[in-house]
């Protein structure tokens, strides 16, 4: 589009309605709409069943074998941080964003003078809330179940499980964006690229958020305790990008939202 | 005072022309977007509420471009015809977050749901409305900052007789009060009884605008196109043909009945049986061949 587009604040012929738009980057009334929306679906069940179950297998594990260092790296490296923290991930960040592009109801948020970075960013605050909230915490309380936080494994696995659902949040976010087919490429995502192709294909696992929150959980935990297979620079540096780009992009895309009709 | 200038807008989808080369302007009043299902509505309402870029052309309000342009609306409330609106809030819990993410408060909602006679259920879930206290909740949301430009996308669809005419209400009052309301409908009857001045789209075409007596008159005076069947064609069309209600018959000898264009159409209804019964002839087959919207529209196109 080319021709009229002056979007100077200019001396407004239509009357004015109200004060200027809040500029804050973080909206509450967004905020409040997304987590209510998150944690009232049937989807969330997902999001209590997860972490509880985490929590009955460390308990199981605990009563019959014992408080071992390596079983406990066993249950969270494997069950833990490769399959409940990018599942829930998938839940919290397409559920944050996703129905709503669906159902239309995004129009009610759209439809107002906030900018829609803003909107994007708030999504992503609640999302990554509610995923730390339902990985890291119970991660860490299965830790300190596993064997009491010895060698700072269970500390060390909440932290990275921490991380994690930040850039889980911000990729699924934006996969909830772009498709309304999100959570079932959220799902491939978790589950085939993460879990099946990582533990395949060597080179897979560099380009794994699990393997970059395994880096820092490796810098917490004790000499040797917990490995990863990239180094801790690239893996920050490989966290913050993706975080940073697919939030970027989510809220370009959020801006040149289309509402198609059913024509 | 707000305007809507559609200058020559144009937008496809694909291959498909949804909106083409359209050009009117949308001014203070009630304005009804009159159109068959498929002619593009819903798209030109999207393009005027920044939810659609045009593929050509310029959708602008007062003189601002609409399309990735938040600012605008501060002064667009827009009640959309899809049904989803977050239904585990309450009415009041949603008019009021409508409120806050313009920034208003809790009195600004007050007044909205007043507006719209819904405090009695408004702390009912969303989930147990109607679907015209859907409408109206979602017209509070839409007038919660006071906005100059109203869009509503078939707001009266599903709507009982009595929640229609408290809805008409409220819009011509909007109206009235100098805001710019546009509406869009598909039954010319709504249009007529609320509107001062009608926009008709047909297959992405923009095909008349005016007050509604104008198209009413282009509707009514149209030639309407009857298949007539008798016991004898050939002598009802030389006595149908010698009125001035009848501008053309053709004897279809494949179908074996009279093609006829009547002109005047009360005339030629109160003609056909009179004409019959003095010939001694009898009617068989007296069917309308174009009493479609569709072909109502599409004569309105050519008009």
């Amino acid at each position: 589009m080319s021709a009229t587009s002056s979007v100077r604040p200019d001396p407004s012929p239509a009357p004015a309605a109200g004060p200027s738009p809040v500029p804050s980057v973080f909206n509450p009334t967004v905020a409040r709409l997304t987590y209510r929306a998150l944690l009232g679906r049937r989807r969330a069940l997902i999001l209590f069943a997860l972490p509880a179950l985490l929590i009955v297998i460390s308990v199981a594990v605990r009563a019959l074998a014992g408080a071992d260092d390596s079983t406990a790296n066993g249950v969270l490296g494997t069950f833990a941080l490769a399959t409940m923290v990018p599942l829930i991930g998938v839940i919290a960040g397409t559920g944050a964003i996703g129905p709503e592009i669906d159902d239309g109801s995004v129009v009610y948020l759209l439809a107002k003078p906030l900018r829609r970075s803003s909107v994007i960013f708030t999504k992503l605050v609640v999302a990554i809330g509610v995923t730390a909230a339902f990985s890291a915490v119970p991660v860490l309380i299965a830790g300190f179940i596993l064997n009491g936080n010895s060698q700072q494994i269970a500390v060390a696995y909440a932290v990275a499980a921490a991380v994690a659902s930040v850039a889980y949040s911000a990729l699924f976010l934006f996969f909830g964006t772009v498709s309304r087919h999100a959570v079932v490429f959220g799902l491939v995502y978790a589950l085939v690229w993460e879990t099946l192709f990582g533990n395949l294909v060597p080179g897979a696992r560099t380009l794994s958020v699990q393997q970059w929150a395994l880096a820092i959980g490796q810098k917490i935990g004790a000499e040797g305790a917990i490995t990863s297979e990239v180094g801790l620079p690239l893996a920050v540096v490989l966290l913050v990008a993706v975080t940073g780009l697919a939030t970027w992009y989510a809220g370009r895309k959020l801006r040149s939202l289309t509402v198609a009709g059913e024509e | 005072m707000t305007t809507i200038q559609i200058d020559h807008v144009s937008r496809w989808f694909g291959n498909v022309v949804a909106v083409n080369d359209i050009t009117m302007t949308i001014g203070p009043g009630v304005t009804g977007l009159l159109g068959p299902n498929g002619a593009g509505k819903s798209t030109l309402i999207n393009m005027m509420g920044g939810f659609l870029a045009p593929s050509g052309g310029t959708v602008t309000l007062d003189g601002r471009t609409v399309w990735r342009n938040e600012s605008i609306y501060r002064h667009i409330g827009i009640v959309p015809e899809r049904e989803a609106m977050y239904d585990f809030l309450t009415g009041r819990e949603f008019v009021v977050a409508n409120a806050e993410l313009h920034g208003l408060g809790k009195d600004a909602a007050r007044r909205a749901l007043a507006t719209v006679e819904m405090e009695y259920a408004q702390d009912r879930r969303i989930s147990t409305y109607s679907k015209g206290m859907r409408q109206r909740v979602k017209m509070a949301s839409a007038l919660v900052h006071d906005p100059s430009v109203l869009l509503l996308d078939e707001p009266f669809n599903g709507m009982d007789p009595r929640q229609r005419m408290q809805l008409m209400d409220l819009l011509r009052r909007m109206g009235a009060e100098g805001r710019t309301v546009l509406f869009s409908s598909h039954i010319l009857e709504e249009v007529e009884q609320l509107a001062s001045h009608i926009e008709v789209v047909v297959a992405g075409r923009h095909a008349a605008s005016g007050d509604f007596r104008k198209i009413r008159r282009l509707m009514t005076d149209r030639p309407h196109r009857y298949l007539v069947r008798s016991t004898d064609d050939r002598a009802l069309a030389a006595a149908l043909i010698a009125d001035p209600s009848t501008a053309g018959i053709e004897v279809d000898l494949q179908e074996g009945a009279l093609r006829i264009q009547a002109v005047d159409f009360p005339r030629f209804t109160a003609l056909l049986p009179r004409v019959a019964r003095d010939h001694g002839i009898r009617l068989l087959t007296v069917s309308p061949s174009d009493e479609s919207l569709e072909s109502v529209f599409s004569y309105l196109v050519a008009a």
